[in-house]
């Protein structure tokens, strides 16, 4: 699990004045889902250009796969697969054809072409469809289809590149199914997305980019934890004991209709135990202890500069949770 | 649970050698080309039409003033016939390849170019399975073009086989060099639209060739550009085959195009290609 499969290095893209990418580092394991998380034209798409070596980088060093990306692109290529966020299927052949065009590109017998063509249409679920044109299938079924090109050549590195942008809540479900399923079979993803449910859903690590830094990294819950608006909700049924409890908690902020108390937290372990210890030694017990950790939502607009829309709107989310 | 899905020889063969990679893969992507030509017909029709209507148009329609203009004597439509036909073939290739700028550019803005750049396949396979595609497409008009030519009265006059052999190797030499052009024309332009005008030259050339009237019947100041641009040398070069006409310098300046403009079209077209997209 230490080899990594991705590993870039001070990547650096501008076009013209326009600068891209501006110095992004990223370490992906092997064997990982890694969710590059962002808002429009932050730089997502142009990062997993660079790293499947569709277009090169101004600056960096990266390997992927183990191979250097400047030196030998072709070895690079054989060993990832790629998904872009347009489909990259053939629209006037059929979803057969294509699949048999990959076969070949990868030079397999006509035998062996015809079996793994099958296999995955089966497996994602477009035999019936299989032999109309690519054009005519919807979007889900468009995106199916160019993730079992993508594993025509049993790539061992995939990207995709928002994935699930445009899909119904259906397609979007099975889609992460199909994510999951491509990682227990040992292969790394690379997913880029602009939804902050599908990067906790999914990834082991996520970096959040930026206008083209990368301005966290981590696990959900070690970004989470980043940044402020994580608390202990103490609430008391007894008025009596919530008194007590608030006079003896100074720092705590009240909210005496519901009779409950917040007291700011990072939600880690050792906070959580010295708040504890200081409840017990203070003698107060509360009836319903809750931990709120900020969601990635906060942290997105946290670290993405969204100035009007965090607080107002997170508030009814936290407190539906 | 991806694994029992592949079998395991696809990773088993070593590199290839770039050569057999590159036949390979371009016999794929021109599997591929024949396969769009023959589901979407009607553009390769489209294109196939106007050589098809000038040829009719001017034996049916002008065909006794153009002939009586050229032969000098009364009105003989077999004479115009035979002087139009090689001029017509050769339209016709160019006419064709507007078809190849077209659909290399459509092509392009097709999300599985991008699949295809990002695959461990021979890089120039894309643009090779172009050309051979559109050259193949271009003789099969040819011959159409040429079928119908012979039904309305065509004959060539003492043509030997060689020289059968000669003409036939001249269109396939200009068909492939029309091709490489327009497969860069076709990288170079934004969209079909741009594409297809860019690529107008291609048929516009022809018009402004001996193809129809002989360059003395032009005038004085178009005279040499009409003279020794691409196609009057092609022409006068098929003529001399298969009708008899005198080559003369001709046959090696068509030649000398042929081979100038497919070396152009190839190192412009790999290069476009080559270059990061937009």
């Amino acid at each position: 699990m230490t080899d990594l499969a991705i590993a870039a290095n001070r990547l650096r893209k501008s076009y013209g004045d326009n600068t891209v990418l501006d110095g992004v580092d990223l370490a992906v394991p092997e064997g990982t889902i890694f969710s590059l998380l962002g808002p429009n034209g932050a730089g997502k798409t142009t990062a997993v250009k660079i790293l499947s070596t569709l277009i090169t980088a101004d600056a960096g060093e990266m390997r992927v796969g183990g191979q250097d990306l400047a030196t030998d692109p072709q070895a690079v290529r054989a060993a990832i697969g790629v998904t872009g966020q347009f489909s990259a299927v053939d629209g006037l052949i059929t979803g057969e054809e294509n699949m048999l065009l990959m076969a070949d590109l990868h030079h397999l017998s006509k035998r062996e072409g015809r079996q793994v063509a099958a296999e995955l249409l089966e497996r994602f679920d477009l035999t019936e469809a299989a032999k109309k044109p690519a054009s005519t299938y919807s979007g889900g079924m468009k995106r199916r289809l160019d993730i079992a090109m993508t594993l025509v050549g049993n790539p061992r590195i995939i990207f995709l590149d928002e994935p699930t942008t445009g899909l119904d809540p259906r397609s979007r479900h099975n889609m992460w199914q199909i994510i999951r399923e491509l990682v227990t079979g040992g292969v790394t993803v690379f997913l880029t997305t602009q939804y902050l449910e599908e990067a906790d859903e999914l990834a082991d690590r996520i970096a959040v980019l930026n206008d083209g830094k990368i301005a966290a990294q981590g696990t959900a819950e070690e970004l989470k934890r980043l940044i402020p608006g994580g608390h202990v909700r103490l609430r008391f049924t007894d008025p009596a004991a919530y008194q007590s409890a608030a006079s003896a908690l100074r720092e705590a902020s009240r909210d005496d209709e519901s009779l409950a108390l917040q007291i700011p937290s990072d939600g880690s372990q050792r906070e959580l135990r010295s708040i504890l210890d200081w409840l017990d030694s203070a003698g107060i017990e509360a009836d319903e202890l809750t931990v709120h950790t900020p969601d990635l939502d906060d942290v997105f607009f946290a670290l993405t500069g969204g100035a009007v829309v965090p607080t107002q709107n997170n508030q009814p989310k936290e407190t539906a949770r | 649970m991806s694994t029992p899905s592949t079998p395991s020889t696809a990773l088993a063969p070593a590199r290839p050698t770039r050569f057999s990679l590159a036949v390979r893969d371009s016999s794929t992507m021109l599997r591929r080309n024949l396969l769009h030509a023959r589901r979407y017909p009607s553009l390769t029709l489209n294109l196939l039409l106007t050589p098809i209507m000038l040829l009719l148009l001017f034996v049916y329609i002008f065909g006794d003033t153009m002939s009586a203009g050229i032969g000098g004597g009364g009105p003989d439509r077999s004479v115009y016939i035979a002087y139009i036909v090689p001029g017509l073939l050769l339209m016709t290739i160019g006419s064709t390849t507007i078809g190849t700028a077209v659909s290399v550019s459509n092509d392009m803005t097709e999300g599985i170019i991008a699949r295809f750049r990002t695959m461990a396949i021979h890089r120039g396979s894309v643009i090779i399975g172009h050309v051979i595609g559109s050259v193949l497409q271009a003789i099969i008009s040819v011959v159409l073009v040429g079928a119908v030519a012979v039904a309305i009265g065509f004959r060539s006059t003492d043509a030997t086989v060689l020289e059968w052999l000669a003409a036939f190797g001249l269109l396939v030499l200009f068909a492939m060099a029309l091709t490489w052009i327009a497969v860069g024309m076709g990288l170079s332009s934004p969209n079909a639209e741009a594409a297809s005008n860019n690529a107008m030259p291609l048929i516009l050339l022809p018009l402004l060739s001996s193809a129809f009237v002989p360059i003395d019947a032009m005038p004085g100041w178009f005279q040499p550009v009409a003279e020794y641009q691409p196609f009057t040398p092609a022409i006068e070069t098929l003529r001399g085959l298969l009708l008899g006409s005198d080559i003369g310098h001709n046959g090696w300046l068509a030649v000398t195009w042929c081979l100038g403009l497919a070396v152009l079209g190839y190192f412009w077209s790999t290069a476009k290609f080559d270059a990061d997209p937009k």
